[in-house]
């Protein structure tokens, strides 16, 4: 614990080799115990009908370091976001299910109160508020504004001053996420990468203490990825705790401390990158069709063997609608 | 050209009435549920009739008028509380079905024999409760409202200074109605001319804010209205109408130019977005859904002023109306409601009193030239929604993006 | 899902060219007999009313039924009073039940059923207390120029007792409530399949349903064609009315990308125009569809007009066949499809705006059968806001089965015929019973806010 202790004082672990040692000695096992756990969770499942779209027995998030979630299509990760952000009641609610985020219960807890305790998610289909302006989307985000009370709301005086330290607050997220030049164009005139942006930054007008991106870079255009991938890093680097779903093994191993596999709505390995990858139960449950590669191989990431797979996916995909 | 001046007249006569501006009020009050919020209220007939039925059988029942008014507004917060708790959490056809069905349950709870007049002990014996189907007539419940007023007695005109004053020749009022056009004209210009330079300035909003009321003027000029100063019906009542109805708009601009109002046209937007930045989606919808109530409430006790509380009055249709002129005026607009509303009425009349005047008899009797404006009525909605969904003063820009 | 496909889309052209020379035909029909309508009117007004015909400012009629239209007492002995009393005519019913008195004075009068001429077992049901005249008659207000309908309604004298009266007055109710929910669900499971394969909640379904009620006016009562006949016309010219509705307004609306809320309300501009349309042309009273044929079927303590239990069986085999069609069939199964997710639908090879259409046409054409039937069987005729009355009855179980499940329509529907018709009974007074059916359904909705029959889905 006294080694957790220091490094959670502050930005110590923008340094990677301090975060290769931290994570060392942690088992590679599922639902291993962390050194300073920001979230623990235990026993949530959840069902639609009589499939099991979740069950997860423990698993715990490492504080101050980017955790990836990956797992085939229909793995529960998504479910597993809108359980434990308040978006969706689990199945086992009342039944042992219990998690916890920076020492709090959040079993009985809206998705509102959620984020308001410091954990703020995005979503998979950008949930930009296409008729608003940029700005007034990131000023939505600041907690805690005595002009939302509807009493106050009347009053401009009782208010005023705050609201310019909030539009202070937005202008210098937007100018750090390349988006100052459309602060009063409507949200929804931007382009998808943009929104994606703009979402990031309107969570962290939230001063959350730990972000969830669902697909952070799905349907984001390469030159943007970059940037995007900068901006993870550097959430980190300021000592927020990230946890991401993501498809794309390349931007995983890229930028990920440490790497959660879900398949079939359960955890089925953990551990840093390169070795999760070529973990036998992964590569057996997460991609049945390239049985027989490593998946930490880096030919698998050229690029038409990850058109390939991304047709694959589609296929897939539309089956699973099915 | 005497016909045309009498069509005209009935016309500027429906725009300034009583009954024009309370549905101008409760559409103040669905603005901000439908327009701002995204609430879908189809019920707001029923707060209207809530709010008048609380008013009138307070006051027959001898409560004194102001507390009569907040026993009215008392009601809609009930009725808003009790709407909104179950449905406001689900999806939102679900509170538009809920908000319709609980307003035809209070019309039709409201025309019930049983409840026609008062014969319970807590009550005064014998007087009209809800007086049934015939409803309360307004010379039983507007004595205090009328009492309180200091405009005197006699009949008075409006615009004192009119036409007559020059001679009251038609050419008179023919170059009065040619002003009142070339003001109109010029207004719609200037407000488009400066909505493309997208800058607004102080002295922008005075210019409009002096075309209007010379517009208003002009028309008064050429069509003065003449009626009594307080009796039923007469300026008393429309000088509180109207008065009533700035006094929405401002408390409207104040609100939704807030960061509360901010946070309503988020829930609009998407509310899961809202709620995974930490506010409290369901409070909010509440507060709108409770404060457009109020407005629908206070709508409805204006809108019986001058005639009566009766419940099939204030049946659906009047929340249709209310839809159709909001999306004329412009839903999320400020003056939106209140333009839409005046045009709504007075073109209805004025359809209505020319099919009486120029269709023969024998093609449209008096009563089918009466259902005519109601087709067109139920056409031009349809036609709105699907040519100019921002309607009047609506934000077109912002409507181009709907996903 | 792709041989489903290749039947939905295996309509020949020459199937489309036939469709549309019939629809043609069908539109000239309407607009043809809109016009005998017009010319019409005036002189049906006269035959409608038989008896006594008010004349503004001269005459009033005080006129109506002993019993009612399912069940008239003959040989009950009417009379009418003056304001002191005294009498002033007196008839005598027929078979049908019905008396009229023609007034030359507006104001008070009375009127008072001899005990004795009435069968034995039975007894006028006393008015409300402000309708009480003395010596057990009612009190009446007659106007100039207006025909006034006093209830003088009959019930058997122990029901007070509660006993087998009430017993047999719930199963009466219960039958009646069995028919009122089997027409309207004709039209609630057409408003279903609409929500459930176009998401739109159709305000102006109701006027689908006066509709058929007009038509069934126009053709059977205006142009004297056969009931029966009339029915199957009736059925195809609303089918073919949805048909329209969908390629004029509904298509070109999808295609235009309009949000769903914006179309719903262009539904509520469409019901208010339709409604005075009627209203236009055929007036604001009621009109018959048929002169009424009161031959009665009794089962025990159950009361119902042959054409009623006609109406229910022909209520039913609709309902089945659209059951049938959906599930066994691979338009059905298409359409459920297109019900369940249309993206999924297209992509799988499924025309849905085709499924579509032929929703809006069956939608249509149940709903104006079940207006003709309603107008038959439980209005006792058809008015311009029919429809709208039945609006929010047709939303209640189409909401309380689970919004956008056929079938959960069905159970819904009567569920809300039972409600309605029982509600009297059991002690809701007059037009409250509406108001019940309503309240259940927000009740249910606090417990059960997907429906009866619907499942919850997953968020996000």
């Amino acid at each position: 614990m006294s080694e957790s202790a220091t490094i959670t004082s502050g930005g110590g672990l923008a340094d990677p080799a301090a975060r290769r040692s931290l994570m060392a000695d942690v088992d590679r096992t599922p639902g291993s115990a962390k050194p300073d756990a920001i979230l623990s969770v235990d026993t949530i499942t959840r069902q639609f009908g009589g499939v099991t779209a979740v069950n997860v027995e423990h698993l715990e998030v490492q504080r101050g370091i980017i955790t990836a979630l990956i797992g085939p299509n229909g793995a529960g990760k998504t479910t597993f976001f809108n359980l434990i952000t308040g978006f969706d009641k689990p199945t086992s609610a009342g039944k042992g299910a219990r998690w916890s985020f920076n020492g709090k219960e959040l079993g009985r807890t809206s998705a509102s109160s959620v984020a308001k305790s410091g954990m703020v998610r995005t979503f998979q289909l950008t949930k930009s508020l296409n008729r608003m302006t940029v700005m007034d989307n990131m000023m939505l985000g600041a907690q805690g504004q005595s002009g939302e009370r509807l009493t106050a709301s009347m009053f401009r005086p009782l208010w005023r001053g705050q609201e310019g330290q909030v539009s202070e607050k937005a202008l210098g997220l937007l100018e750090r996420f390349k988006l100052l030049e459309k602060k009063d164009d409507y949200a929804g005139s931007l382009s998808g990468g943009q929104r994606k942006l703009l979402e990031m930054a309107r969570a962290l007008m939230t001063d959350p203490t730990m972000i969830m991106l669902d697909e952070p870079m799905a349907g984001v255009n390469p030159a943007l990825t970059q940037s995007l991938l900068g901006h993870v890093q550097s959430l980190r680097d300021d000592g927020m705790t990230v946890l991401f779903v993501e498809h794309d093994m390349h931007v995983v191993r890229h930028i990920s401390d440490w790497v959660v596999v879900m398949a079939e709505g359960r955890v089925v390995a953990e551990g840093p990158a390169d070795t999760v990858m070529s973990d036998p139960a992964v590569v057996d449950a997460y991609l049945g069709a390239h049985h027989d590669t490593d998946l930490g191989d880096d030919a698998l990431l050229e690029d038409d063997s990850l058109e390939r797979e991304a047709a694959a996916e589609e296929h897939q995909r539309e089956e699973e609608g099915q | 050209m005497d016909q045309i001046f009498a069509i005209l007249n009935a016309t500027v006569s429906e725009a300034i009435a009583p009954a024009t501006a309370g549905v101008a009020i409760a559409v103040i009050g669905l603005n901000l549920h439908f327009g701002f919020t995204g609430l879908l209220n189809i019920g707001q007939a029923g707060f209207m009739l809530l709010g008048a039925y609380g008013m009138a059988i307070s006051v027959v029942q001898g409560v004194p008028m102001f507390f009569a008014v907040l026993i009215g507004l008392g009601l809609a917060i009930l009725f808003a509380t009790i709407l909104g708790a179950p449905t406001l959490k689900l999806r939102g056809d679900y509170l538009a079905i809920v908000t319709i069905s609980a307003a035809e349950i209070i019309r039709y709870v409201g025309r019930l024999a049983q409840f026609e007049k008062c014969e319970w002990s807590w009550c005064k014996k014998g007087t009209d409760f809800t007086g049934g189907s015939q409803g309360i007539t307004s010379s039983t419940f507007t004595t205090p409202f009328k009492s309180i007023s200091f405009f005197g007695d006699g009949a008075w005109t409006l615009s004192p200074f009119n036409y007559t004053s020059l001679g009251g020749s038609t050419a008179v009022r023919v170059l009065g109605l040619l002003v009142f056009l070339a003001l109109v004209v010029g207004t719609v210009f200037f407000v488009r001319a400066r909505r493309a330079a997208a800058a607004r300035s102080w002295t922008d909003r005075l210019v409009v804010a002096v075309l209007v009321v010379l517009s208003v003027a002009t028309l008064l000029f050429v069509f003065p209205q003449t009626m009594s100063r307080t009796q039923t019906d007469g300026w008393w009542v429309r000088a509180v109408a109207w008065t009533l109805v700035a006094v929405s708009t401002i408390v409207v601009l104040l609100l939704v130019r807030s960061p509360w109002g901010r946070l309503l046209r988020g829930i609009r937007e998407d509310e899961e977005a809202m709620r995974s930045l930490g506010k409290n989606v369901f409070a909010v919808k509440m507060q709108a859904l409770i404060i457009g109530g109020l407005f629908g409430a206070l709508g409805g006790m204006v809108y019986v002023l001058a005639s009566s509380v009766q419940a099939d009055s204030l049946g659906r249709q009047i929340t249709f109306f209310a839809y159709t002129a909001l999306l004329i005026g412009g839903a999320a607009s400020i003056f939106g409601p209140v333009l839409g509303t005046v045009i709504f009425y007075s073109a209805r009349i004025l359809i209505r009193e020319a099919a009486r005047t120029y269709v023969p008899n024998s093609i449209l009797s008096d009563n089918q030239a009466q259902a005519f404006s109601f087709v067109v009525v139920g056409v031009i909605l349809m036609l709105i929604v699907i040519f100019r969904p921002q309607g009047i003063l609506g934000n077109k820009r912002e409507l181009r993006f709907h996903v | 899902m792709i041989p489903l496909a290749r039947s939905a889309t295996s309509w020949r052209p020459t199937t489309y060219a036939g469709l549309l020379a019939a629809l043609l035909a069908m539109v000239g029909l309407v607009l043809a007999s809109l016009v005998s309508i017009l010319s019409v009117t005036t002189t049906r007004a006269d035959a409608v009313a038989t008896l006594c015909l008010p004349q503004p400012n001269v005459s009033g009629c005080i006129s109506g039924t002993v019993g009612n239209r399912t069940t008239p007492v003959e040989g009950a002995d009417v009379s009418l009073l003056d304001k002191d009393g005294t009498e002033i005519d007196k008839i005598t019913t027929e078979a049908d039940g019905k008396f009229s008195f023609e007034v030359k004075e507006a104001g008070a009068y009375y009127l008072r059923v001899d005990p004795e001429s009435l069968p034995d077992d039975l007894e006028i049901i006393p008015p409300a207390a402000k309708f009480q005249g003395p010596d057990g008659s009612i009190k009446v207000n007659a106007k100039l120029g207006k025909l006034t309908s006093p209830a003088l309604e009959v019930r058997n004298k122990d029901y007070q007792s509660g006993g087998k009266g009430f017993g047999s007055e719930i199963v009466q109710s219960i039958a009646q409530g069995l028919r009122l929910g089997l027409l309207l669900a004709l039209a609630s499971i057409g408003l279903s399949l609409i929500y459930g394969t176009t998401g739109l909640s159709n305000f102006a379904h109701a006027e689908q349903v006066t509709l058929g009620g007009m038509m069934g006016y126009l053709f059977c009562n205006v142009l004297g064609l056969n009931l029966w006949l009339g029915v199957v016309i009736v059925t195809l010219v609303c089918a073919g009315s949805g048909f329209l509705q969908d390629m004029v307004i509904w298509k070109p609306l999808r295609r235009r990308g309009l949000g769903l809320t914006q179309m719903m309300i262009v539904t509520i501009g469409l019901s208010l125009a339709a409604q005075y349309c009627f209203q236009m042309f055929v007036g604001a009273s009621q009109q018959k569809v048929v002169v009424e044929n009161l031959d009665v079927f009794t089962l025990g303590p159950i009361t119902l007009t042959k054409l009623s239990l006609v109406a229910m069986a022909i209520s039913l085999v609709a309902v089945g066949l659209v059951g049938y069609v959906l599930i066994y069939t691979r338009v059905g199964q298409a359409t459920r499809a297109v019900s369940d997710n249309p993206a999924l639908a297209a992509a799988s090879g499924i025309d849905v705006d085709r499924i579509v259409r032929g929703v809006w046409t069956v939608a249509a054409g149940l709903a104006g059968l079940g207006g003709i039937l309603y107008a038959l069987v439980v209005s006792n005729g058809i008015r311009w806001d029919t429809g709208m009355q039945i609006l929010l009855l047709l939303f209640a179980a189409v909401t309380l089965g689970g919004l956008g499940t056929a079938f959960g329509a069905f159970v819904g529907a009567i569920i809300i015929g039972l409600v309605v018709e029982l509600a009297g009974p059991l002690g809701a007074p007059g037009d409250l019973k509406y108001a019940v059916a309503l309240a259940i359904l927000i009740l249910l909705l606090l417990v059960r806010p997907q429906g009866l029959l619907g499942r919850a889905v997953r968020v996000g």
